[in-house]
């Protein structure tokens, strides 16, 4: 039996899965971030790492 | 001296890391070097189990669905015990972020679990014959499935997003009971789903060419999955952040 196709479905169906939510988080968060700037800008210090210095 | 002054708090250094704020400045200084590890470890552990691990002399090359099913399957479960921590933290302590935590783990929780029931689908056929058996490990499996969309659903079921919090994370809790069944269920019925090789109590009965692949690619899947969850959470808190900003203009102006 040719277990190809199946050994690509299950790794294709895992990359669609896994880029699918990577790219929505980061599309949202890109998102939220740029909204949160125009409304407050002093919100975009509380939302970003401290810069040491 | 006075023993107090020097005892933390329990719950007093909890809400000390809950802060929203001290999480997003947290979360953004770690989520890119976890993002990128995770997604190193899982190209590393998929291209080994995929070109360099040998194939299984009974199941041939179907066998290396394995590196995507089991670390999804552990997932899937593992994002499950995420969602009662939540809930334990929601309902005891109030904890701020644990609802919006726990209304992020879900959806991903519910993803990993599909491609879990679907990549060992397609694992079934080849190796079993079947795409399906009504096999205790599956059923377990697809009541997990179930569960994660019983808790997506209630916690956006009502007007009051608190009392959908709150719905969510009984769930979530009553829910857990699922995972020792799922965990057990090849050892208490008489499965057709093989039983656990790699346990915490005894060595593996796995060739070590396929168990470092496994593992490699295992971590880089939670990794992954920690780095979606926490990205999601950011642009939760931020979101929130952004309505309350824009009721409070909206009731200064009225």
């Amino acid at each position: 039996m040719n277990h190809l196709p199946y050994i690509a479905a299950a790794y294709g169906l895992t990359l669609a899965v896994a880029v699918g939510f990577s790219l929505a988080a980061w599309i949202r968060m890109t998102r939220a971030r740029r909204r949160l700037d125009a409304v407050d800008p002093r919100a975009r210090a509380a939302t970003s790492p401290r810069v040491a210095g | 001296m006075d023993a107090t002054a020097i005892a933390p708090n329990p719950s007093r250094s909890l809400h000390r890391f809950a802060n929203p704020g001290r999480f997003l400045r947290l979360s953004g200084r770690f989520l890119a070097p976890l993002a990128w590890t995770g997604a190193i470890l899982t190209v590393i552990g998929l291209g080994w189990g995929l070109f360099f691990s040998p194939a299984d002399w009974q199941q041939g090359d179907a066998v290396r669905i394995m590196y995507v099913h089991v670390p999804t399957a552990w997932l899937a479960s593992a994002g499950y015990m995420g969602l009662a921590v939540c809930a334990v933290f929601s309902l005891v302590w109030r904890h701020p972020l644990a609802d919006l935590a726990a209304a992020e783990i879900g959806p991903v929780g519910a993803g990993v679990t599909a491609l879990c029931l679907a990549t060992g689908s397609l694992w079934g056929k080849p190796t079993w014959g079947a795409w399906w058996v009504w096999d205790a490990r599956l059923t377990s499996m697809l009541v997990l499935f179930f569960l994660y969309l019983g808790q997506i659903a209630l916690v956006r079921a009502f007007d009051d997003p608190e009392r959908g919090h709150r719905a969510g994370a009984i769930l979530a809790l009553v829910g857990v009971i699922d995972l020792p069944i799922i965990k057990f269920s090849v050892d208490w019925w008489n499965t057709l789903h093989q039983a656990s090789t790699i346990t915490l109590t005894s060595a593996p009965s796995m060739y070590v060419g396929m168990l470092w692949p496994l593992l490699i690619s295992a971590l880089g899947f939670s990794l992954g999955f920690a780095a979606i969850v926490t990205a999601r959470l950011r642009a939760a808190v931020m979101e929130r952040r952004l309505r309350g900003l824009l009721m409070a203009r909206a009731q200064a102006g009225a």
